[in-house]
């Protein structure tokens, strides 16, 4: 069986989707004529025409805005952002109108905002954010980040199918990197559940996105080089989070270190930190650490970015920190 | 292009007498029911919105802000006398209102008593306690729920305006806001994508010439709002917003562009916001003057005039028509407070889809 990238398999799942759905359509800044800007949608024009492969003006508010308006009007959008930084632009519409709107008046918003998230492509500021706190921080928004090609593709049909607003980040360093064997039927991954990725019993990282990689990596290495059993658990959804998961997973090794791209104040990690001491403190052998980017912008040159990224290396320090309790 | 469409519209401008000829712009007027029509709904809107902001809102019987539309009926009225409703989903146009277009909601078929309760924070009002005031929608009256952030409404109406396009139907987005909301960038956001999409959409800019405490000159250097169409490659028009038939007329031809697939078109009323910005404002900030000036183009007293130069009603039927108001206002308010609040744990209840 071939293998498919995470990017074709988040195209895949659009397509699809666009293929079984016809309230589906997707609008964005050079979707169409040119297929996005990283081809996630290339191709779709041709098969699906201009109504529902819509080419917009330089304007997210507008996009993000009008997919509100199309889904209160029964339809099925998918907003992409160009780079998932740009999403602030349309921070209000989110936040204000389509998080709000079903607990306000109960008109659903079923809609998709999509877009290339994270670093490690010396994007530098603006082009490698990770921007999923603001909307974790939004009730009302769902925010998933798949790691893998199967998830890539299963998360963005139950997203598509959701009947709420779903952020979905998919990590631009993944793209290309990542491949494998996918199902070719139908399936999709629901939202708000992990999965373990790592089986063990010492230790339990807790992350999700390109992070997975260097998390799995990590573990390797401690089991290899000092028999520690690491479990890695894939959050995949971070709104909502699988709880259940997070608290099986703290009470079965009672060694808690989650890791994140994303920065440290006010990441996910805080908040899992929280969630495991107030839920299986007793269950605890340790401190439930951290390992994020530190608390700056994501710099652009090589050495800067190296740093400001966290990594194997980072993991393994910290997981040791952590096993010596 | 405008003239053209005047022609293809099908109710043509009545035939009326020169003794009884209106001193009004309207090239087109409806026919007598639909000005009888248009004359109770402004009555019934003043008198609703009185109501809230002047008794119950003192009495305390509202616990958060007021915002009305005193001196501003005509331009709700006359715009949703072309709204079309009671077709279902492929038929019906929609609507996203501004926090003073009362009528809007009431010519969409919300009856009074449910927007009281909404006031009054009530389990059976239009967000059931979620949202107070204006606050409110309805997609079964094909109404969207303002939100407080003034012209995020202006890029969801043109989503919705997309998606007739995509099905290919003839229906029409109206979308209200006032002068100030023309200074955020989703107003230009909005405007421009509906433009580029050519998109059914009616922008109407209610101008009261005040945002709050600002004046309209530190709102924007252009004289007019509807300067703004030419950026945007739209039609636009600036017209008295106190003259219903004038509204009427000026829609209906914006209306007859966008269900023909010409595109959106900008209309601004001009007008005055009778009252402060919220209940709790004496908009002493308002020199007096102009409050008088405005009171002499009271929408309401020329529209009666109006009709009564039509012999369409005397004093005796004015008289009635707001004896009836006052009825069915005094039942409605009656009803609105014997309804029961919201159960406090219902906060926790639909942030997300539920399953039935």
């Amino acid at each position: 069986m071939a293998l498919t990238t995470y990017v074709e398999a988040i195209k895949q799942g659009i397509w699809e989707e666009m293929e079984r759905d016809e309230r589906v359509f997707i609008l964005g800044e050079d979707v169409g004529v040119y297929g996005g800007a990283f081809k996630v949608t290339e191709g779709m024009l041709d098969r699906f025409g201009e109504m529902r492969v819509i080419d917009t003006p330089i304007s997210e508010s507008a996009i993000v805005g009008a997919a509100i308006g199309a889904a209160l009007m029964g339809m099925r959008p998918i907003a992409e952002m160009q780079f998932i930084d740009f999403i602030s632009c349309a921070f209000d519409q989110i936040t204000n109108f389509a998080a709000k709107n079903r607990y306000r008046w109960g008109a659903g918003v079923p809609m998709v905002i999509r877009g290339p998230s994270g670093g490690g492509v010396h994007g530098g500021p603006y082009h490698s954010q990770n921007p999923e706190m603001y909307f974790v921080h939004t009730p009302g928004l769902k925010v998933v980040a798949p790691a893998t090609a199967y998830d890539a593709k299963g998360l963005i049909k139950a997203a598509i199918r959701d009947e709420d607003p779903v952020i979905y980040l998919e990590h631009k360093y993944l793209y290309r990197r990542i491949k494998e064997e996918i199902p070719k039927e139908d399936y999709i991954v629901p939202i708000g559940q992990a999965a373990v990725r790592r089986e063990g019993r010492d230790l339990t990282i807790l992350t999700y996105g390109a992070m997975l990689y260097q998390a799995l990596e990590a573990a390797e290495t401690l089991a290899r080089e000092q028999g520690i059993q690491t479990e890695v658990v894939d959050l995949r959804s971070l709104l909502p989070l699988d709880k259940d998961a997070i608290l099986k997973a703290a009470k079965k090794t009672g060694k808690v270190l989650v890791v994140h791209e994303d920065t440290r104040t006010g990441g996910i990690a805080g908040e899992i930190a929280a969630i495991i001491n107030e839920e299986v403190f007793e269950y605890l052998d340790g401190p439930v650490l951290r390992v994020t980017a530190p608390d700056t912008p994501v710099p652009y040159s090589p050495p800067l970015e190296d740093f400001f990224l966290p990594n194997k290396e980072k993991i393994l320090k910290a997981a040791r920190q952590l096993a010596a309790y | 292009m405008l003239a053209r469409d005047r022609k293809s519209q099908g109710v043509g401008p009545r035939t009326v007498s020169s003794s009884v000829r209106p001193a009004t712009d309207a090239t087109r007027v409806p026919d007598d029911a639909s000005l009888l029509k248009m004359l109770y709904y402004m009555k019934l809107t003043r008198a609703l919105e009185t109501r809230i902001e002047r008794k119950l809102y003192r009495q305390g019987k509202i616990v958060g802000g007021v915002y009305v539309g005193r001196g501003q009926e005509a331009i709700s009225v006359g715009a949703a006398m072309h709204m079309r409703r009671g077709g279902g989903e492929d038929h019906d146009d929609i609507v996203s209102p501004s926090h003073r277009d009362m009528a809007v909601f009431l010519m969409q078929g919300v009856p009074p008593e449910k927007i009281l309760a909404q006031y009054m924070g009530r389990k059976t009002g239009l967000t059931r306690g979620r949202d107070g005031n204006m606050h409110m929608g309805d997609l079964r009256h094909r109404l969207i729920a303002f939100v407080s952030h003034l012209g995020d409404s202006i890029p969801v109406a043109a989503g919705c305006a997309l998606t007739f396009r995509m099905h290919g139907t003839d229906q029409v987005s109206f979308c209200f806001f006032g002068e100030g909301a023309t200074s955020r960038g989703d107003w230009h956001e909005g405007l421009n994508f509906a433009a580029v999409l050519q998109l059914p959409v009616v922008f109407i800019c209610n101008n009261n010439q005040y945002a709050y405490s600002t004046h309209v000159s530190r709102q924007m250097k252009v004289e007019r709002v509807s300067d703004r169409a030419r950026g945007y490659g739209m039609p636009g028009e600036s017209k008295d917003g106190n003259d219903v038939l004038v509204v009427y007329d000026a829609i209906g031809r914006a209306v007859e562009r966008a269900r023909h697939g010409e595109g959106p078109t900008l209309l601004e009323f001009l007008t005055f916001r009778m009252t402060g910005h919220s209940a709790h404002d004496d908009a002493g900030y308002v020199p007096k003057v102009l409050f008088a000036e405005w009171e002499r183009k009271d929408p309401i007293r020329r529209c009666e005039d109006d009709l009564k130069g039509r012999r369409l009603l005397d004093a005796g039927a004015v008289q009635a028509m707001e004896s009836r108001i006052e009825g069915e206002l005094d039942e409605a308010v009656a009803w609105a407070e014997a309804q029961p609040y919201p159960s406090p744990e219902e906060c926790l209840t639909g942030v997300y889809h539920e399953q039935a």
